[in-house]
């Protein structure tokens, strides 16, 4: 622990002591790479973590890294690369898609609860952070778990400030539990599926016992013929042996090839980020998570009244969608389709004015929003972190 | 016996008949139980040594009655303990007497199964294993497996956020459940998540799994099921000490090998399992690992042999790979009867803390002298992977001092798991047990922002409220 950071700490709650006498809300960030997300900031002034870096714990043995907030992403996924291990939530990157510049720090991706393709094997972010250490409105230093991956000591904060994009406190450090690089990883592709065809064999895949760690589709239109991929990683042997006992199992849908090494890697990168939407660069992007075996009927159902160029992750869980930017950037026609699926989308791209206007993350139920009103004020009581940024008025 | 409940409220106490007069409006005759016969059948959980009499049970079967009952009890200040099976090793589900238990076990029915999705829906009383038992003939299952997963509810299991065994590879509950029914204590019913992968707004779910029933009653459960390996195959090691035993556990996992168990016995726990379901434990080791790794035959072949490898550079003196499934349901009904086998030759309690596990060696040390220096002995089984401890502390119940030396003895434990970085309890929840710790793991600050939070649900402090914080200093708003 380097004393230039602890500095920071104290000064960070310094900040914040500041702004609740003054009355100033704050805009809580790391890097500011995902500060277009959300609806637009309604806070003139910007309380950063950069200044709080540095791994502060990384035991390979035990499984565990920890970092104070503001420590660039890469920064901890190279500590562990050198030990052979990862995040096991392979963390998107939301520059590609945003055209944003700067380094993704950890605690940012707390704050957003980033999770990438493995998802559907590893769980999100939520599942693989353990502890927390954060500064609430009050001004007070509160932590929350530990160091340890079996932990049930008290009510989980843990969990509720992952993905509060900065609503709850300011996070200054986090541990994650990680888990082993794996030694080989392949992709199975195959070609020419349909939509709702494609996500029957993703779900076979993911439900066959080879542990299939990311599992997406990517339509005509996305690619010139469509593509689904499965990807199975593990050691050497073990791959050898699945690639062809899945390959057998999906014969049914369509024949198979594979692809590994860095081809694998990109493509797995591309579906991560997005980056099959990044132009045209003034469409709005959603991302609609919903059950796998809903996922093709929405679609369908969206294409009626939008245009729209889509693909999906997460076997079908995760929709990704452009569209333009006009009106309501298709958020009335999106929630009415998804009304009464279970299924939840949040604008990730847009500009200001739609932001402003609309609901950008799903909007709560009367007794739910009471609830995330009341758990807002139990953390921050003046409003003073990023007011309004998920919901209107909290 | 040290832990103190609160003090009854005499004006609810003599209220009880008024109460039990409004509570069978609410659900059928059969549905509410009132004699005193029949509410013994509920004073206790498995902390038998403490019990209370509550002033009425009442077993509802729909989401509707569990609200009317809420409702009822929010207007008329009466406290509600909720309870799944009452397996319970903290004490989470006791009674006090001016309350009434809510067992949601007549709500065990399944809802709703997908394949393709992976997911089921069941009401929150059933089971844990009949969960799985529902989805085996098409090679899936849920993963969370407590010892006690035969009896305990899956209500119970989001109360505590269960592991077991083979969390190492596949989580706890928290990391299996998408979403849940919940009534709140004014009678609001709330769906939180659904069958999609990521929830709307803040985590609320996230903060409900492992809040010891005092946010609200989960009446339904959305949980993952996943497809089963293969096949399975333990591994049994041998080892002279237990400080060579944790070495080899670390080695694996520094070799990037996650098997889906690795369980650690001391030389206690395994003359005592061994007596009990004669798996062939090795009675002249000093410590015992049971690994687990799945896949196909070959996959576990490979598996095995780099495990073997790894253990054979660390001295490993037994080596006792299964060749059956007799003889893979034997190995692990030594370790799953851990603590009814220790039940059989003495009372016990069960400890539940979580050290880092390069401190597996010291803190095995310490727990030794800690129960020697009170004259008491000791039997330790964990989940050596994730480093959750359940040491046995072996006493006599009839004997009150004796009973006073064990719970203080555990406390000692508890302690020295907080001191070297982890934590109070791993999997079985603060209850009553390990209340009045909390202040070793926490500040008051930490508490202090927890129990804000618990009084967004619960602003009276109705719900299982003599459980989890310290019963000083409670904040309500």
């Amino acid at each position: 622990m380097s004393a230039p950071s602890l500095f920071a700490e104290q000064e960070l709650i310094d900040s914040v002591h500041a702004a609740r006498n003054a009355a100033t809300p704050l805009s809580i960030i790391g890097s500011g790479t995902k500060s277009q997300i959300g609806r637009p900031a309604q806070s003139d002034k910007t309380l950063s973590t950069a200044a709080l870096t540095g791994i502060t714990l990384h035991e390979p043995a035990e499984m565990v890294i920890a970092a104070r907030s503001g420590t660039p992403l890469a920064e901890v996924e190279r500590r562990l690369a050198d030990k052979k291990q990862m995040l096991p939530f392979e963390p998107m990157d939301y520059r590609p898609l945003l055209g944003s510049t700067g380094e993704p720090t950890i605690g940012g991706v707390v704050a957003a609860n980033l999770s990438g393709p493995r998802r559907i094997m590893a769980g999100a972010c939520r599942d693989s952070l353990i502890g927390i250490r954060l500064v609430n409105g009050k001004g007070e230093l509160v932590k929350s778990g530990g160091r340890v991956m079996k932990n049930v000591t008290g009510l989980d904060l843990v969990k509720l400030v992952c993905g509060s994009w900065g609503t709850l406190g300011v996070l200054t450090e986090v541990t994650f539990k990680v888990l082993p690089k794996p030694q080989r990883s392949a992709t199975l592709v195959l070609h020419g599926l349909d939509d709702a065809n494609a996500i029957a064999a993703l779900s076979a895949g993911l439900g066959s016992p080879f542990e299939v760690s990311g599992a997406a589709h990517l339509p005509n239109g996305v690619e010139r013929v469509s593509a689904t991929l499965l990807r199975l990683e593990g050691f050497d042997e073990q791959i050898t042996y699945r690639l062809d006992a899945l390959k057998k199992q999906l014969h049914r849908f369509a024949a198979a090839d594979y692809v590994e090494g860095a081809q694998s890697a990109a493509l797995w990168r591309s579906v991560r980020d997005a980056t099959f939407l990044v132009e045209p660069r003034e469409n709005a992007v959603w991302r609609i998570s919903i059950a796998p075996s809903k996922a093709a009927k929405i679609i369908a159902e969206i294409k009626k009244s939008l245009t729209i160029r889509h693909f999906y992750d997460w076997g079908g869980g995760l929709i990704w969608l452009s569209l333009p930017a006009t009106g309501d950037a298709g958020a009335s026609a999106i929630r009415s389709a998804l009304f009464g699926t279970g299924g939840y989308a949040t604008l990730v791209r847009g500009p200001a004015d739609i932001r402003a206007a609309i609901d950008v993350f799903e909007p709560l139920s009367p007794a739910l929003r009471v609830l995330t009103a009341g758990i807002k004020q139990s953390f921050d009581p003046d409003g003073l972190f990023n007011p309004g940024r998920m919901i209107a008025g909290i | 016996m040290g832990i103190a409940f609160p003090i009854p409220d005499n004006a609810i106490i003599l209220r009880r008949e008024a109460i039990i007069s409004g509570l069978s409006a609410l659900i059928p005759p059969e549905s509410l139980i009132t004699s005193e016969d029949e509410r013994r059948a509920f004073e206790t959980d498995a902390l038998t040594s403490y019990r209370r009499m509550p002033l009425a049970v009442v077993l509802p079967t729909t989401t509707e009655e569990v609200a009317a009952i809420l409702a009822f009890c929010n207007e008329n200040g009466v406290k509600v303990v909720p309870r799944g099976a009452g397996t319970s090793l903290a004490g989470g589900a006791i009674p006090q007497e001016d309350a009434i238990v809510l067992g949601v076990g007549k709500m065990n029915k399944v809802l709703d199964i997908n394949f393709g999705d992976r997911t089921m829906r069941v009401q929150s009383g059933i089971t844990n294993l009949a969960i799985s038992a529902e989805v085996a003939h098409k090679g899936f299952f849920y993963a969370p497996d407590p010892s006690s997963q035969l009896a305990c509810t899956i209500a119970g299991n989001i109360a505590m956020n269960s592991g077991g065994a083979h969390c190492l590879r596949y989580g706890v509950t928290t990391n299996n459940i998408l979403g849940v029914r919940m009534v709140l204590i004014d009678g609001t019913v709330v769906d939180i998540g659904s069958d999609a992968m990521d929830a709307q707004g803040l985590d609320l779910l996230g903060l409900i799994i492992g809040s010891e029933g005092q946010l609200g009653v989960v009446t339904e459960a959305i949980v993952r099921i996943l497809p089963m390996a293969e096949g399975a195959r333990p591994v049994l090691f041998g080892f002279e000490t237990s400080e060579e035993a944790g070495a080899c556990v670390a080695a694996i996992i520094g070799a990037g090998i996650i098997p889906v168990a690795m369980e650690f016995m001391d030389k206690p726990a395994i003359e005592i399992c061994e007596a009990f379901a004669h798996a062939g434990y090795p009675l002249d080791a000093g410590a015992l690992l049971i690994i687990e790794v799945e896949g196909s035959d070959a996959e576990m072949d490979a598996m095995l042999k780099k495990i073997v490898t790894i253990a054979k550079k660390h001295g490993v003196k037994t080596v006792k790979e299964s060749k059956s499934a007799m003889e893979t349901a034997a190995i692990w009904k030594g370790r799953k009867s851990a603590f009814g086998a220790t039940g059989r030759i003495a009372d016990y309690i069960c400890m539940d803390g979580t050290i880092p596990t390069g401190q597996l060696p010291y803190v095995l040390r310490r727990i030794d002298e800690i129960v020697k220096s009170y004259g008491l002995r000791v039997a330790n089984v964990f989940h050596a992977g994730d480093g959750n401890l359940h040491p046995l502390i072996l006493y006599n119940c009839n004997d009150p001092e004796e009973a006073n030396k064990a719970e203080e003895a555990g406390n000692d434990i508890l302690k020295l798991c907080v001191e070297v970085g982890g934590c109070l309890t791993g999997e079985h929840g603060v209850g009553i047990e390990k209340r009045d710790l909390m202040r070793h793991q926490f500040t008051e600050i930490d508490l202090g922002q927890q129990m804000r939070v618990r009084a967004v649900f619960d602003p009276k402090w109705l719900l299982n409220p003599a459980k989890v914080f310290p019963l000083d200093g409670r904040i309500s708003a």
